[in-house]
Parts: C-alpha cells; structure tokens; sequence
C-alpha cells in the first residue's frame, strides 16, 4: 500500500508541477488542483497508513493507542482541503476576469511574440 | 482587571474578525457608519496592542510571568490545544501592524474605499491574518493565519480592478498558493517524526531526535523556510512582488509593506526556536541570499522609471537588509534590524501613499492599472448601483489641503531620507547601528570577512536609492509639462504625515526603543524562556 500511495503522490505532483509552469491558465489551475490533492495525500500519510483503525478513541479505562488512527493529519487534511477549495475557487474567478478583460487565455495576459 | 487582562491576546483576532463580517450587514451606501466601525475597531487593536507592549515589559508583574503571554484558546493548555504567545517581538508586531492599518484605513476614505465593495471588511480580515500570525504558537495555526490574510490580499490586490492588476493578481495567487503547499509538506515533514505541531514544543523536541528522524525534520524546516521566504520576497523567490505592488492601489500597497514582513517574522521566530535546524533557519546561504535579494532591491531601483515600482524594489531591498541582518548569525545585529524594520514599513508605507497623490500630479493618466477600462467588476457584479468616477476632480472628502504641491515635496524628501538611510531621520540610525554592529562582529585580526561584504552592500543601497530617487523626484517635482497641482484632501495628507512622524518619533525615541528591541531581540536568542513559559515546565527539564 505504501508503494501505491507513494506512486500516486509522485505522479500527481509531477503532473502538477508541469502543468504549473504552462503558459495557459487553464492548465495551471489544473496544475494547482492536481498539486493540492498530492499535498493532502501527502500530509494524510503523515500519520502513518492504518487499515480498519478509527481515528476516535472510544470507551474508558486503558486503551491502546496502536489500535488507533492519528486524528490529527485526518484534521490537518479537512483544514486544508477546505482552505484549498476556497483559494482554487477565487483563484478560477480571477482567471476567467483576466481571460475576459484581455481576451486571451495566456498567464501574461498576452501571447508571446513568435 | 487582571483577569480580564488575561484575555487580551485574542483581542487583535477577534476584534478584526466581528468588525469584518459586522461591516458586510451594512449597504455599501452607508458610508459614515461603516467607516465609524472601521475606525473604532482599528483603534481598540492598537489600544490592545500598545496595552500588550506595556505588559511585555513587566510593569504588571502578575499577568504575564516575565513578559510572555501564554493564551490557551479554549482553555486547552499547550501542547493540546492552539495557544496564542505574546512577547515582545510579536506585540511590537502587531502594533507597527495595526499602526498602520490606521493611517491605511483613513486614507482610503478620500476615495479608495468607493472604488470597489466591502473594502473595510477586507481590511479588517487581512489584519486579522496578520495579527494572528504574529500571535500564534502553533505551526498549522499559522498556515491558516497565512491563508487568511493572502485570501484578503488577493481581495485587496484586485480592489479598483482593471486588466493590470487582474493580470498582477493572477500571477500573485498562483506563487502564493504553490508557496502554500509547500508550507503544507513542510508543516506535515515535521509533524511526522516530531509529531506535534505547537511551536514550542517542537523545538523542545528538535534536540532529542533520533538521526533517522532529524535529516526530516531538518527537510521539512527547510521546505517550511521557502513558503517563509517566498512571504519575505527574497531572491530569487520574489519576482511577483514589484508588478503586484505596482498594480495595487495607493493604500493597498501600503499595508501589503508590512505583509512581507510576516515571512521575516517567521523567519525570525523558526530561527529562534529551531537552534541547530538546516537552511534558511541556519547556517550561511541565508546571508547570501539575502545579499542577493539587496541586489536585485538596488538594481531595481535604479532601473524603475515609475514611482511605485522604484519604492516595490525599495520594499524588496529592505526585506533583503532585514534577512541579511538575521542570517549573519550575530546576535547583536537582530536589534538593529527590528529598528531598521520598524522605520522602513512606516517609510515605505507612506511612500506607497504619497505615490497615489503624486500620480495625480500628470494631467494624462498613462498607467494601465490606474484607468480601468470598465467599471470595477464587484459592482455589477454585487449590484450595489453605479460605481463612482474616482477620477472625477471633485471626488474628494474633507477639507482640499492648501500648498499641496509643498507638502508633496517635504513628504517625498522625508520619504527619500528615510529609506535611502541619509541622516538625520530613522533610517539612518537604523543603517548606523546595523554598520557599527557588523564591524563589531568582524574578525580582531583584521583581513576579509563577509561582514565588509554588508557593510558595501548597505552603503550602496543607501546610495543607489539616492540617485534613482532623485532621478523620479527631478522628473515629477521639476518639469513643468503635462503637470497639474493636484487637490490634496486632509484625510490623505494627514496619514503621510502621522507615518513620518512616527518614524520621527523612533528618531527622537531611538534610545527607548532601542532598549526594548534589545530585550526583544534577547528573548530571540535564548528560546528557553519561551519554550519553558508555552509549555508550562520548570526550568532544566528534559523531553
């Protein structure tokens, strides 16, 4: 399983950062999309990869915490998936503002000279 | 009323955040009552903030144990839950911040406040951001205080619209958001073998890691260090700062000076915390980096033909001299800059306001940024009526200042003098004790050291910005074509004149203040007194 999320984080940021550095604003806010679900994987496997374990200790007396999740990444994640919707959603408002007001899709508002 | 005093610290959050979402239950229309909100909850922050100042002096002994204030948000003591920590440094801070924001927000009541919606409202947010950076003892809690005041930026940064800064901010909210995920892995770097995120503790715990664990940390430090250093605009990480600063309005530069110096903070305070932590925390690059970013400020400069680009690179030069002070590693040289700080954001700050009067001066409007071609588009967009000209001639507030044209001049010459570091204003005090700690610190034997390499650099940047400054001053003050005396009102002169005073008043103040950022700078260099105060242990206790 670590090989498989580990593959999946490096793909996902690989593709993102290329699209990042693309002269198209549809591609970098793609670029950023992809780069922000790697960092959420990323900071989710943080608190180590557990099958069937929850994060919420039940019960009283003492209780071992391997049986247990770390609640604290699961919350990080929550945090910045919220914070990364909001940002990419203002983020897609000001470019379709910039595609409108200079009637080009390129980041610098103009097509290069070739 | 010590009990009360207790929960300051959450007052400079709390207060920014009720106003802001108080001013959205207001129409647009009601100017006066919003603006009366605006103004009292920006004067209870910076009574809340001088209040916090006086506390982290020790005159009320049985507040605040040895000028730290320790809030537990919720009761949750540390590290279980977010504390906020007050000490000197981060209420000195605040109050430059909210200091600010104050002559930034009656600024704007001249026009900028009507040239888009919710202005105020964005204000008070990014303010909160700020203060709450400054406040927090928690490392995800400041990624979110990040977020918070870049979201308002990026808000304030579009604020009067138009192609320039639409493009600007494009460029700005992609930088900031990629510097945001890696603020995002560092943070989850260190939290996977520290495994906490309170400031404090880490730190506590950065010694005792074992070596497998420490090269992770040490690379979540320094992948943390580059969001910072993004914040900061240190070279070659700050190319999307003189366009946004340049395309922003008057006001809105203004208070973005003091957004670059949340990276510097941060710097400063990880660097505290984190002894023996890798780059840019330690070691040598971080001075040569900075050095670098001194460069591009001075290069820069004498390359900018526009007013406001030429102070963006005076921004980025003094965000430089601030990092290069720091990365030096010499104690003695973090007070000088704190006061080489304090007077360059109010200098720039009211340089950034005289440069939204002075473009009034042309008759033909030739900036991009400045005449949108289409109304601002949160009007229509909000339908809260028609947008006001805000280059209609009788669009002002308050009383039109008489000799306009001799205060314009005076305010660019303080400006001039407080940035370039000529004698006899802040700035050149500020530049003198930075020279005369730096040959301090050089080596007794004599021969090279990077010191010399300082000392040059702070001298020609004094230099430079001279020349390019009075190459722009030459062309705006003393050509007679396509000029006109522009209507200054009271309420745009006088924060100009109140942030010059305020570096007057750290002139004449320089040996108080001086001795506060001592003791500041103090509790920098020996973290112990924070770490053990956050989290409540007796000294020479061990993880």
């Amino acid at each position: 399983m670590e090989i498989v999320l580990t593959f999946a984080i490096g793909v996902l940021t690989a593709s993102g950062v290329w699209l990042l550095l693309r002269p198209r604003t549809f591609q970098v806010i793609m670029g950023l999309s992809l780069l922000s679900y790697a960092v959420n994987l990323f900071i989710f496997c943080t608190g180590r990869l557990a099958v069937d374990a929850p994060p919420v200790i039940a019960g009283d007396g003492i209780v071992d915490p391997l049986q247990y999740a770390d609640p604290v990444p699961q919350s990080l994640v929550l945090t910045a998936i919220v914070i990364g919707f909001a940002t990419t959603a203002l983020f897609l408002v000001v470019i379709l503002a910039a595609r409108g007001m200079t009637g080009t899709d390129h980041v610098d508002g103009q097509e290069r000279d070739r | 009323m010590n009990a009360w005093l207790r929960h300051l610290p959450v007052l400079p959050i709390v207060v920014p955040l009720i106003t802001g979402a108080l001013l959205l239950l207001f129409a647009e229309s009601r100017r006066w009552p919003r603006l009366l909100i605006t103004l009292i909850a920006t004067v209870t922050q910076l009574a809340a903030a001088v209040t916090m100042i006086w506390l982290t002096t020790d005159s009320v002994p049985d507040v605040w144990s040895r000028g730290i204030g320790v809030y537990a948000i919720g009761g949750w003591q540390a590290p279980f839950g977010i504390v906020l920590v007050v000490d000197r440094l981060s209420a000195l801070m605040i109050a430059v911040n909210v200091t600010l924001a104050l002559a930034v927000t009656v600024y704007s009541i001249g026009r900028w406040d009507r040239m888009g919606v919710h202005y105020h409202s964005l204000l008070q947010f990014l303010l909160m951001g700020l203060n709450g950076a400054f406040l927090t003892g928690d490392l995800f809690n400041l990624f979110v205080f990040f977020e918070i005041l870049l979201a308002a930026s990026y808000a304030l940064l579009l604020h009067g619209g138009g192609p320039q800064r639409t493009k600007m901010a494009l460029h700005f909210i992609a930088v900031n958001l990629t510097a945001a995920f890696a603020f995002l892995i560092g943070v989850a770097m260190i939290y996977s073998v520290v495994g906490t995120l309170n400031m404090a503790e880490i730190a506590w715990k950065w010694r005792e890691l074992p070596l497998e664990d420490r090269s992770i940390a040490q690379a979540g430090a320094a992948i943390l260090g580059i969001a910072f250093l993004v914040k900061a605009a240190a070279f070659p990480l700050n190319f999307w700062l003189p366009g946004a600063y340049h395309a922003a309005g008057a006001p809105v530069a203004a208070i973005f000076t003091i957004t670059t110096k949340v990276g510097v903070y941060a710097i400063l305070r990880a660097g505290s915390l984190l002894e023996d932590a890798s780059a840019p925390f330690g070691g040598a690059w971080l001075f040569y980096i900075a050095l670098a970013t001194m460069v591009i400020g001075i290069v820069g400069m004498l390359a900018s033909r526009q007013l406001p680009r030429l102070v963006a690179f005076v921004v980025i030069l003094s965000s430089g001299t601030i990092l290069a002070a720091v990365g030096s590693g010499e104690p003695s040289m973090v007070a000088p800059a704190l006061f080489y700080m304090l007077g360059s954001v109010f200098a720039t700050a009211a340089f950034f306001m005289l440069t939204g009067m002075a473009e009034r001066m042309r008759t033909a409007a030739t900036d991009p940024g400045d005449r949108a071609a289409t109304p601002p588009p949160t009007y229509t967009a909000f339908s809260v009526g028609e947008p006001p000209d805000p280059f209609a001639p009788d669009d002002e507030v308050g009383v039109a200042l008489p000799a306009a044209m001799a205060f314009l001049g005076l305010a660019f010459v303080c400006c001039a003098l407080l940035v370039t570091g000529m004698p006899p204003l802040a700035g050149f005090i500020a530049k003198f004790a930075l020279v005369a700690a730096a040959i301090d610190a050089l080596p007794s034997q004599g021969g090279w050291s990077r010191e010399w390499l300082l000392i040059f650099v702070l001298i020609a940047g004094g230099l430079a910005g001279l020349i390019a400054l009075m190459r722009v001053g030459m062309r705006l003050f003393w050509s007679t074509t396509g000029r006109q005396t522009p209507r200054l009102s009271i309420t745009e002169a006088a924060p100009v004149a109140f942030l010059i005073l305020m570096c007057l008043a750290i002139t004449v103040a320089a040996g108080p203040t001086m001795t506060y950022l001592d003791s500041a700078a103090a509790g920098l260099a020996d973290p112990q007194l924070y770490i053990h105060t956050v989290l409540n242990l007796t000294r020479g206790a061990t993880p």
